[in-house]
């Protein structure tokens, strides 16, 4: 029980996705440009890597494993997280209307987003059980929300700053992001 | 619309970099870019799977159906990332310890889909190849403008290998080195000013092409020349704003000669809105 708290801290703090490990900085630069947007893209991004955390890991045990067919997992996985978004994309349209409407705009972009396989491919590294691999994936997606939560609320006040012509648009952005990625270093002197 | 190799080279290296200009590929952008060294095996291995992917794709352009083609463009990406991947994890295991699961993440790089997108699926094997290695090699100079910067202010030494021996000091004893560009915060940093620098290059370029422009109308006659005519001196006024001046209709037809003149330059892009990659 303590290893699962473990891996959720770390995951949402000290290891944050964006800040600290880079996965899903696309989307962070792209698409965190109101907080609203932000949380639609974080959701879906949560829904996606909780279930491919639990896919892949299943995939992975199960099919490439027995059959030593390690090498193949990031073919498998990239084919089996695009698969899963074009099926949660269906299902959703078809079951719950509402979350479609909420979600759906941002599940296309999820299947080149890093991060989803990103988590996959962690999961298998650091060899987690099939309760830690889901738990990580959730809570990796938790901090990832955060993170372009966060920033998206940074990134609207930005808006009516008057920074440098040179500075404007992307360049302003980044430097943001280095101080918000400061604030969460702070988080890693909390390692276990 | 067939680009010839010096134009390819100078679009993927320069004008068209993947980095500063199209800034797409963050995540590696900002990961792997600790140290010279890395920056180089990361570049090495985007350039084989691009300019790879890009033949294969061009090859199989005509025999994909549409609506599968991001599919079918992944799977082909995949195949070559995952033998790029054994061979680093078997000749150069540092390399790989140090990229860590950079390498296997080359599959979902905004660049490759992208250049496979608007590039390998429209033109022929050779051009498309060519452009592979083009676009790379922009990719890894970015890469490694980025970490000589960081590797330099971060630890006072240059080239210093994966596991992090063997660096050549640049600088003194006197210097203390800055840990902070060596953390995330410090990636970001380093990328934010190097695009604020090539954002101003580019400003300077577009102004003084602007500015040409505008003198070329003005000895012309044509109407741009009031836009940028100061009343009261008549001198030619520099114009700074982003945008490029637009024609003055006042309900009449405008000049279609003086609109189809090849000097006035085409507006530049939006900055902005280039990050939604």
């Amino acid at each position: 029980m303590s290893n699962i708290f473990m891996i959720m801290f770390a995951a949402i703090l000290t290891e944050n996705f964006i800040f600290s490990r880079f996965y899903g900085c696309c989307p962070f630069l792209g698409v965190s440009d109101k907080p609203s947007t932000a949380l639609g893209m974080g959701m879906a991004v949560t829904f996606v890597m909780t279930l491919s955390s639990a896919a892949t890991w299943a995939v992975y045990n199960y099919l490439l494993v027995p059959f030593g067919l390690e090498y193949l997992k990031t073919i498998a996985f990239i084919l089996l997280i695009a698969t899963l978004v074009q099926f949660i994309e269906m299902f959703l349209r078809k079951f719950i209307p509402a979350l479609y409407g909420a979600l759906g705009i941002y599940l296309p972009l999820i299947t080149t987003n890093c991060a989803v396989l990103g988590a996959a491919l962690v999961n298998i590294e650091e060899g987690y059980s099939f309760i830690e691999s889901v738990v990580f994936g959730f809570s990796a997606a938790l901090g990832f929300t955060l993170a372009i939560v966060v920033f998206a609320g940074v990134r609207e006040r930005l808006n009516f700053a008057d920074p440098p012509k040179a500075f404007r648009g992307f360049p302003i952005l980044l430097i943001s992001a280095s101080l918000a990625a400061m604030a969460f270093s702070g988080f890693s002197g909390m390692k276990f | 619309m067939k680009k010839s190799i010096p134009t390819l080279f100078k679009e993927g290296i320069l004008t068209n970099n993947p980095v500063f200009v199209q800034l797409l590929g963050m995540c590696p952008t900002l990961a792997t870019t600790t140290s010279v060294m890395n920056a180089l095996g990361m570049g090495a291995a985007v350039i084989v799977v691009l300019a790879f992917s890009n033949l294969f794709i061009s090859l199989l352009r005509k025999i994909i159906p549409g609506e599968v083609r991001i599919a079918s463009y992944i799977v082909i990406i995949s195949g070559f990332v995952t033998a790029v991947e054994l061979i680093i994890k078997a000749y150069f295991p540092a390399i790989d310890a140090a990229l860590g699961l950079f390498i296997p993440l080359i599959v979902v790089n905004c660049i490759i889909l992208a250049r496979a997108e608007a590039f390998a699926s429209k033109n022929g094997p050779l051009p498309s190849f060519i452009d592979g290695i083009a676009t790379g090699i922009g990719f890894t100079l970015a890469l490694v403008c980025i970490a000589a910067v960081r590797e330099l202010l971060g630890t006072g030494m240059l080239f210093a290998a994966s596991d992090g021996t063997g660096g050549v000091p640049v600088f003194g004893d006197w210097f203390s080195p800055a840990t902070i560009f060596l953390l995330p915060s410090g990636a970001f940093l380093t990328l934010g000013f190097l695009i604020a620098c090539v954002q101003k290059i580019r400003n300077t370029a577009e102004e003084r092409a602007q500015n040409k422009a505008i003198e070329m109308d003005a000895i012309d006659g044509g109407y741009h020349a009031t836009l940028m005519r100061d009343p009261e001196s008549g001198k030619i006024i520099r114009r700074t704003s982003y945008r490029a001046p637009e024609p003055v209709t006042d309900g009449e037809a405008p000049d279609a000669e003086l609109l189809e003149d090849p000097e006035i330059p085409a507006a530049p892009a939006e900055n902005d809105a280039k990050g939604a990659e």
